[in-house]
């Protein structure tokens, strides 16, 4: 596939100022944006795809998407490559558009070289002013981690939907069940329902088995095009569909902790596949504490939102026991969690499983289908999803 | 949940304070609280910012807020070398949910739904930042 002809730049802007003392860096991201919008005859919520690199304050570009209430973004690039980003983003843009990912896409830069007083960053010396992520003074202050960050949304779910520790044990529970066959794991022994819920506290309502490990480590991936595929010795395993998302809590309205961006970025992968997630055979996901897989499954489709817990108690989770089988490694549960970021494990989980490759014990029979889901950030503050869906061909 | 007393105060940090936020820092250290609303759609948000996350306006301006309003979500962090404290969101009368610490009180009783309001807790070389009690 080409981008060709596949997309058009309809609108630009350059910021007037030389001199900027008096606005902070997310500002003039936020007004370059104003303004090309404005050149486009476009407004900020027909923005699905959004693309900043380094000089951008925050996380990604998660503090962005967030601080300008980018509430229909479903891409998001921050791909860095110096002051060669934004041409480097024009071209991974139009790629983008051309494979149906966004259809108006937003690329911001900004910065304030010249106010040497300040500096950026998140934090800031006593009586000096930062140009750091917009959300850190109001953020930062209060002791989040993501211990408690996630343990705000596992309460929330608890009250709206009476989901109860057990259910969330149970997550655990099919995690260890699987490590104990994984020679590598962290941990590999066999929990219960009752060794978790009388684990100790850590920020209610996640206890100390809700969690999981910290773990060095890493991972690595080869995606190929089909003719160097089909020239190697290795099973088929076909990317059929992906989707991404982006979430926060945008100006703090309608704020629903109960939910991930998984309900954005499952739909338009389980579409580009052409598969529903009840043909899935295998499942890898991100299971930074029990409540991150119950709510990861509910919001992708495995149930229906508020049933998770039902879904996920006696041993559905487990393989050769359950109708999902998940994280057949141990997942980050028990097996590992390399610096803190799960991602990558969870597609080469999913690898193993269709290629038949996975430990006998809990390989997956027939395993032709396989999906591998993730959040990065925090659930309960900001953060952002990736779905693909692999098959075996 | 065994620990029910009330810890000690734990130390917060000073905020980053920025040319955006420093009116609302201002005011604080003035025992103020201020929100951010936009006369272009009516609406108010938070965190404050200088171009509405709702409409993309400019029209944005600060307004005072008795800063009451009512749990959203909690969590009682008990792995903590300070002892036990309790982060969560706020929905403030106002209509934004804030992100905030719950202080004075008894942290096992705390209760999604329960109304809260705001006091200002010192930093340390900082502006006082929010939290919030009981009512």
């Amino acid at each position: 596939m080409s981008i060709k002809g596949k997309a058009y730049i309809a609108g630009a802007y350059e910021h007037p100022l030389r001199d900027a003392p008096d606005r902070t860096t997310a500002q003039i991201h936020a007004e370059c944006a104003k303004g090309a919008l404005a050149d486009a005859g476009l407004t900020k919520d027909d923005v699905d795809g959004y693309f900043c690199a380094g000089d951008a304050p925050g996380f990604g570009g998660l503090s962005m998407v967030d601080y300008m209430g980018l509430k229909n973004v479903r891409h998001t690039d921050s791909t860095e490559t110096g002051g060669s980003s934004y041409i480097v983003h024009v071209g991974h843009a139009a790629q983008a558009i051309a494979a149906g990912k966004c259809k108006v896409a937003l690329i911001t830069l900004a910065g304030r070289p010249r106010q040497n007083k300040f500096f950026g960053g998140g934090g800031s010396r006593p009586g000096q002013l930062s140009d750091g992520p917009p959300e850190a003074g109001f953020e930062n202050i209060y002791g989040g981690s993501t211990h408690n960050t996630y343990g705000m949304c596992a309460m929330r779910h608890m009250y709206e939907y009476g989901t109860t520790s057990e259910q969330l044990a149970w997550i655990k529970v099919a995690a260890s069940h699987h490590a104990q066959w994984n020679e590598h794991a962290f941990l590999r022994d066999v929990v219960t329902v009752e060794d978790v819920v009388n684990s100790r506290m850590i920020s209610d309502p996640l206890h100390l088995l809700d969690c999981c490990v910290v773990t060095d480590g890493g991972g690595a991936l080869i995606v190929v095009a089909p003719e160097i595929a089909k020239s190697l010795n290795r099973p088929l395993v076909k990317v059929i569909g992906a989707g991404e998302s982006p979430k926060g809590p945008m100006g703090g309205r309608s704020l629903d902790l109960t939910h991930s961006a998984a309900v954005w970025s499952g739909p338009p992968a389980f579409a580009e596949a052409g598969v529903k997630p009840s043909d899935i055979k295998y499942a890898s996901i991100y299971d930074s504490f029990t409540i991150t897989v119950l709510m990861q499954l509910e919001d992708l489709g495995f149930c229906e939102k508020g049933q998770g817990g039902k879904f996920v108690a006696d041993g559905n989770l487990i393989s050769g026991v359950g109708k999902l089988p998940f994280n057949t490694d141990g997942g980050g549960l028990c097996n590992n969690h390399p610096t803190n970021r799960g991602g990558i494990t969870k597609v080469i989980e999913a690898v193993r499983q269709l290629r038949g490759e996975a430990h006998p014990k809990v390989q997956v029979a027939n395993c032709n289908l396989a999906i591998a889901h993730g959040t990065g950030g925090s659930l309960g503050l900001r953060h952002g999803a990736g779905t693909v869906i692999l098959e075996r061909e | 949940m065994s620990e029910t007393k009330t810890p000690e105060v734990r130390k917060i940090p000073a905020p980053a304070v920025s040319i955006e936020s420093k009116p609302f820092w201002d005011a604080a250290t003035e025992g103020r609280f201020l929100i951010k609303r936009c006369t272009s759609c009516g609406e108010a948000h938070w965190y404050p910012r200088p171009i509405c996350p709702l409409c993309g306006s400019e029209d944005t301006v600060w307004e005072e807020s008795p800063g009451e309003g009512v749990i959203y979500t909690f969590s009682v962090m008990r792995r903590s070398p300070t002892g036990p404290y309790a982060i969560g969101y706020v929905t403030l009368d106002e209509g934004p949910a804030m992100l905030t610490n719950f202080v004075d009180c008894d942290l096992d009783q705390l209760a999604i739904g329960q109304r809260v309001k705001l006091k200002f807790q010192d930093t340390e070389n900082g502006p006082p930042v929010p939290v919030f009690s009981p009512v």
